[in-house]
């Protein structure tokens, strides 16, 4: 008798399932750890002023106010520049691009860039918005390098989404006398919205901790004032982190921590709001 | 007789690609009708009753030649397609809501032609859903989604939403091929209190539900049509021996 015929088959999937699990949590814990490790040593520097002061002491005292307002800057910045320019590039390949050798090279070309590491937008954010354009090292500047480093995120997350809205949604809403736009607005995006939002926001996430792009288009060491403009660098927290990590000796360990803490804590509540608007949308459009 | 016709197809041809779905088609059809038509599968009768909505052209291969009048204009020069097909309204295959409630559904058509207010939309809500034998099943829960439905409700409901944009003409594509009996059975009923207001073009696989509601039958083979005729005619005495055979076919 062969061997697999002594166990059950209700043995076998548990055995499987026991399997997968471990297998999950063998991903999981990394994850885990470093979190845990984290939140351990930076909670004990995290308090009002830490979250509201500027720097002191050389970095060394006060707190991260200017870092973590400059990169909610960012991330507005790079969010105005490139989800309405990415949606709408993805709507027109989606619905009304039609398919050939234009479109197949575009494709292939937003693939490619989604692929291509952040510090080679960093060099090519510097030297078109802050030496050919003259914006500086500034917002705006590390801003558009940013939203240019999402857009093919943005495109191929929002044309997934749209992808994923079954063709009869777009005949129906044609066969009732709606015009191509109306279709697409009230036919089709209503129903990919929800994924259009988390890919977007995940995206964005992803890019407020992004260091090399905004290293030499925007992050200043230290600025004693908050920005004026957005003309003026601004302090950043990947940078900051990075700095206090490696370039500034003496520093209480809780500061590097804390300062990484504040950090993904701001990642993972935008992770956070992304699952609460897919789950909402979820519940109303079910089809 | 030449009032009387609503669409008038002239030398109708469709390729898509490489495939040549419809050969050199001509016919008119008239007007407070049910004109059936009927063939095996692939025989083109889909291409046809979507050529009359313009619906054909979602596809990048589409080509087309010959013309089509709808009371006397081209509708592929006279007509936007949004205008055309508000006036040539469709019921597909599979009954398929929106995931909307079903007062969304129903108001979809309107709203897209700027009908905003409540009053307007709430009467053409009503008014639809009892012109499609649906109001009494579902006055209650206007509000609800329209995927909760049964099938034959949600189909009913597409007649409504149908019915609601105010065409002259409905296109049927198999309305009953997902139903049962009794669904059918309503669905039929319907169009058949249907026509007096409206011309309808019905395609259906199911010969004996073409002898059942249609005044003319036209039967399509390989992208042909092969003969179009008053429906006692197509059914006693063809004058094709492939009409003849396919109606013994199915019947037998
Ligand atoms: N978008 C398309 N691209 C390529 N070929 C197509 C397309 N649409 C239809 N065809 C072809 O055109 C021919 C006619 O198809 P059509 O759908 O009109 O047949 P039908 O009579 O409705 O068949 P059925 O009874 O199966 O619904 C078929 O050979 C089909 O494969
Ligand atoms: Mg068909």
């Amino acid at each position: 008798m062969r061997w697999n015929n002594l166990i059950s088959v209700a043995a076998k999937e548990k055995i499987a399932f026991g399997a997968l699990f471990f297998i999950t949590l063998f991903i999981l814990a990394p994850v885990v750890v470093v979190l845990w490790i984290i939140f351990k040593n930076g909670i004990s520097a995290i308090n009002w002023e830490f979250l509201t002061a500027m720097p002191k002491e050389g970095m060394r005292a006060g707190g991260i106010f200017p870092a973590i307002v400059g990169t909610l800057y960012l991330v507005v910045g790079a969010t105005v520049c490139s989800l309405p320019l990415g949606i709408l590039a993805a709507i027109y390949l989606s619905e009304y691009a039609k398919e050939n050798a234009l479109t197949r090279l575009i494709n292939l070309a937003i693939v490619n860039l989604s692929g291509v590491p952040s510090v080679v937008y960093g060099l090519f954010g510097f030297s078109l918005f802050v030496v050919f354009l003259k914006f500086g090292a500034s917002i705006v500047a590390g801003s558009l390098t940013l939203a240019i480093m999402n857009l093919p995120v943005i495109i191929t997350s929002t044309r997934e989404s749209l992808k994923a809205v079954p063709d009869y949604f777009r005949e129906v809403g044609l066969s009732l006398g709606a015009s191509r736009w109306q279709t697409v607005r009230h036919a089709v995006l209503p129903f990919a919205l929800p994924g259009i939002l988390t890919g977007t926001i995940l995206s964005i996430a992803r890019a407020a901790g992004e260091t090399a792009p905004i290293l030499f288009t925007v992050a200043a060491f230290y600025i004693p004032h908050l920005p004026h403009s957005v003309f003026d660098q601004a302090m950043a927290l990947p940078y900051h982190l990075y700095i206090i990590a490696t370039q500034i000796p003496n520093i209480p360990n809780s500061y590097r921590y804390g300062t990484a803490l504040v950090l993904i804590l701001m990642v993972l509540l935008m992770n956070l709001v992304a699952i609460i608007i897919r789950s909402k949308f979820r519940r109303k459009y079910k089809w | 007789m030449e009032h009387n016709v609503c669409f008038s197809v002239r030398d109708l041809d469709i390729r898509f690609g490489a495939v040549h779905a419809l050969h050199r088609v001509s016919c008119d059809i008239a007007r407070n009708g049910i004109l059936g038509a009927i063939g095996p599968a692939n025989s083109g009768k889909t291409t046809f009753l979507r050529a009359l909505n313009r619906l054909n052209e979602t596809q990048d291969n589409y080509r087309m030649s010959g013309s089509i009048l709808l009371e006397g204009r081209d509708i592929n020069k006279d007509f936007k397609p949004e205008g055309l097909r508000r006036r040539v309204g469709m019921i597909f295959a599979l009954p398929m809501p929106l995931p909307l409630s079903i007062y969304e559904n129903i108001a979809f058509g309107p709203r897209r032609q700027g009908i905003n207010d409540k009053r307007r939309l709430d009467a053409a809500v009503e008014e639809s859903l009892r012109s499609a034998f649906l109001w009494e099943e579902v006055k209650d829960r206007l509000k609800s989604a329209a995927t909760k439905l049964s099938g034959g409700q949600q189909q009913r409901l597409c007649i409504a939403r149908t019915l609601a944009v105010k065409p002259d003409v409905i296109l049927f594509d198999e309305p009953c091929s997902g139903l049962d009996p009794i669904s059918t059975a309503k669905v039929e009923e319907s169009m058949v209190v249907l026509k007096k207001k409206y011309t309808i073009v019905l395609v259906t696989n199911n010969t004996k539900q073409a002898a059942r509601v249609s005044d003319r039958v036209a039967f399509f083979l390989m992208g042909d049509l092969i003969e179009e005729d008053v429906t006692d005619r197509i059914f006693t005495s063809p004058k094709d021996k492939r009409t003849e055979d396919y109606i013994v076919g199915k019947f037998g």
